[in-house]
């Protein structure tokens, strides 16, 4: 793709975020730099859990960061709530956080070993309140309760006494306490076995639903993305491919790359066919030299010299199935 | 060449820790036949890596025993030697891990790591060898092999880290091929290309194979037969196609279905499986799944169900109350019914989805 572009933009007020032209690079010395994430554009409504998927070093998780500012994009807006975070100072930035949450991959190493679970979910109420500890308590204890953990038992455990699947409710239960509006799992599940992973997926819808959260889901696993997305993004090397919503997406893949994606998912069915031809190692360009044109070029298999010199543009195939490439496998509408 | 290779009886493999006896592996018995794949699936302290370690006698640390008996080519492995034990590995029997970052060693060059076992159990001269590890490297389809192996391990992309691995592996033609977890620490199109080149070099050297992931999408398509694991214990083991088609075991049924996939609609709830796998110290009296299982009655917790076939003998499971048969029925109708929690999870998700038109090889 890995193109540019906004036509997969929409407008109207349910739109609770909008990210525009978001770059971030990072100097690497002797003047160069990794292009981690080069220009995308996404917007998220309220209520709606976005997914972004990619393999890893596509930049799906400096994009999520980027949301939080955490580091500072190098360039781009994030228009959260009509305010451009990028132009808030660090003090205001910090203030927006309780509205912005995020859970991170490894549940085990985000928790502090040394302190206590209770310590741990009330950390966030005694920075922004209500600073009543017996209020505090009351809040912890029924946020531990909304995601599964026996308040009594766990408030003055430490994290090692937990399973990662517990600890992995802990964080949630951190992140949910100030209330936040947008919530930014960076693979929140990839650490998990298959039957816990199915628990904590079910959580979040849950707690989505309850608390009408919106939800940036990262993650590398199509198939949990598909599981919990109502709209579905496919970056490569810092690039979006194709938005889409979950069901037309892998219904009807459009970019090349999403469908060697979606081609290399095993399904634990043994009468599906397995395509045995791809053997050869097809390697990520490098970030801090990525290729001209489209990204996915060096890769992809329908490519001409219009890749090489023209970037493609995002454009839509059908209604809300955008893609940029030049040449999707599902016809261009209009 | 037909026949069976590898025959483990009764193996037993238990860590002694401050906190007491962790059973890892409790009373694992199968055969393999030359040539064939198995997968062993199981989460996270199922005992699937243990076991293939157990067998492996990669098992050190004078903490750790081992009893019963894997015969191998006509002799048990576990009475011998460990001298005896390196003349076999590699150039017999080899092993793939799941980390290729740790499993070479970063100071040494790509060629030497994998010439290592031929020039152990081959006298080769210094051009030989080179030659061979060109030959092995082109094998595994790494680009540019001459370059390749002046390089160290970190100068390499986890994909092709795995690839040298499996160069090291197959370097002297073993005849039984470990691949612990080969695929997990890879992107999902490098581990696609990776359990192709397995396949095919299984295939093209008549090897056998035992794949060990925690993905039931893995076995599916790329094994003969497959082994349930579930707390040190083997719960279900049937030709693959059998078992996808007709899950049998209650964990193996809930662990398909608490599984997303791609051919699902968007949120389609998941069955998650309640509760937490057992405390291997003190492993439940009884079936091992029992605290967790829908079909639960009070003879699971009284008697641990043996390995046994089913109606095709090749189907073979350790279960009072199978699915689909008349006694599961009844028991879950009865845990149902007298609202046992984890009879009702199942009950308000999803059915399963229907397995689409998979023939059952008889």
């Amino acid at each position: 793709m890995a193109g540019t572009g906004k036509a997969h933009l929409r407008t109207g007020e349910d739109v609770l975020m909008t990210v525009e032209d978001l770059v971030v690079e990072f100097p690497v010395g002797r003047g160069r730099t990794v292009k981690a994430v080069s220009g995308i554009s996404f917007d998220i409504r309220s209520g709606e859990t976005l997914g972004l998927v990619g393999e890893s070093g596509c930049g799906k998780s400096t994009t999520g960061r980027a949301i939080i500012q955490l580091p500072r994009p190098t360039s781009g807006t994030v228009t959260f709530k009509g305010v451009d975070l990028a132009e808030l100072s660090d003090e205001e930035i910090r203030r927006r956080r309780t509205h912005i949450q995020m859970i991170f991959q490894d549940p085990i190493s985000s928790l502090n070993p040394r302190r206590t679970v209770g310590d741990i979910v009330a950390e966030p109420l005694r920075v922004w309140g209500p600073h009543d500890e017996a209020e505090q308590k009351g809040i912890v204890d029924r946020m531990l309760d909304a995601v599964g953990v026996d308040p009594d038992v766990a408030r003055d455990k430490r994290p090692h006494e937990f399973s990662g699947g517990q600890c992995q409710r802990i964080s949630i239960a951190r992140s949910l306490v100030v209330g936040p509006d947008l919530l930014i799992c960076d693979e929140p599940v990839s650490a998990l076995d298959v039957s816990v992973q199915a628990q904590i997926l079910n959580l979040l819808e849950d707690l989505k639903a309850e608390y009408g959260l919106t939800v940036v889901f990262i993650a590398h696993d199509l198939a949990v993305v598909k599981n919990i997305s109502d709209r579905v993004a496919v970056m490569y090397l810092g690039k979006l491919c194709e938005v889409a919503s979950p069901d037309v997406l892998y219904a009807e893949a459009a970019h090349p790359y999403t469908d060697l994606l979606l081609g290399s998912v095993p399904e634990p069915d043994p009468s599906v066919e397995i395509d045995e031809s791809l053997i050869e190692g097809g390697e990520l360009p490098s970030p801090i030299n990525p290729p001209s044109g489209c990204r996915f070029r060096t890769r992809c298999d329908r490519a001409t010299d219009l890749c090489t010199s023209e970037e493609p543009q995002m454009r839509g195939v059908a209604d809300d199935h955008f893609v940029a490439c030049h040449h999707p496998l599902v016809a261009v509408a209009g | 060449m037909a026949g069976t290779l590898l025959e483990v009886e009764n193996l037993h493999t238990t860590f002694t820790i401050p906190a007491g006896e962790v059973k890892a592996v409790r009373g694992v018995s199968f055969s393999l036949e030359r040539g064939r794949t198995l997968g062993i699936v199981g989460e996270s302290g199922s005992g699937k890596t243990v076991l293939a370690r157990s067998v492996m006698r990669l098992n050190l640390g004078t903490n750790v025993t081992t009893t019963g008996t894997a015969i191998f080519e006509g002799t048990d492995l576990l009475t011998r030697s460990p001298a005896e034990m390196r003349s076999l590995w590699g150039s017999e029997m080899a092993m793939v891990f799941q980390d290729p970052m740790t499993s070479l060693n970063p100071l040494v060059r790509v060629q030497r790591q994998v010439t290592e076992h031929l020039c152990r159990h081959i006298d080769l001269s210094r051009s030989e060898a080179r030659q061979a590890a060109v030959d092995l490297l082109k094998e595994v389809r790494i680009p540019d092999p001459e370059t390749r192996l002046r390089a160290f391990p970190h100068e390499l992309s986890g994909g092709m880290r795995q690839r040298v691995c499996i160069a090291v592996a197959l370097a002297c033609e073993p005849s039984l091929l470990f691949a612990d977890e080969p695929t997990t620490a890879l992107d999902v199109t490098v581990q696609h290309q990776i359990l192709n080149l397995l396949s095919r070099e299984q295939t093209d050297r008549d090897m056998a194979m035992v794949l060990v992931t925690h993905d039931l999408g893995v076995v599916a398509g790329r094994t003969d037969d497959t082994m349930v694991m579930y707390a040190g214990t083997v719960v279900e083991h049937a030709p693959t196609r059998s078992l996808f088609a007709d899950m049998r075991h209650p964990y193996s049924e809930a662990l398909m279905r608490s599984i997303p996939r791609t051919s699902l609609p968007s949120h389609t709830r998941l069955a998650a499986i309640t509760g937490r796998p057992p405390d291997l110290i003190a492993p439940p009296t009884g079936c091992a799944f029992s605290p967790r299982c829908p079909y639960v009655q009070d003879r699971c917790i009284e008697e641990t169900p043996p390995l046994v076939a089913t109606e095709d003998p090749a189907h073979r499971l350790a279960c009072w109350t199978p699915v689909g048969s008349p006694e599961g029925q009844a028991a879950f109708q009865k845990n149902l019914a007298s609202g046992l929690p984890q009879a009702v999870a199942v009950d308000i998700s999803n059915p399963r989805p229907p397995t689409r038109g998979v023939e059952v090889d008889s």
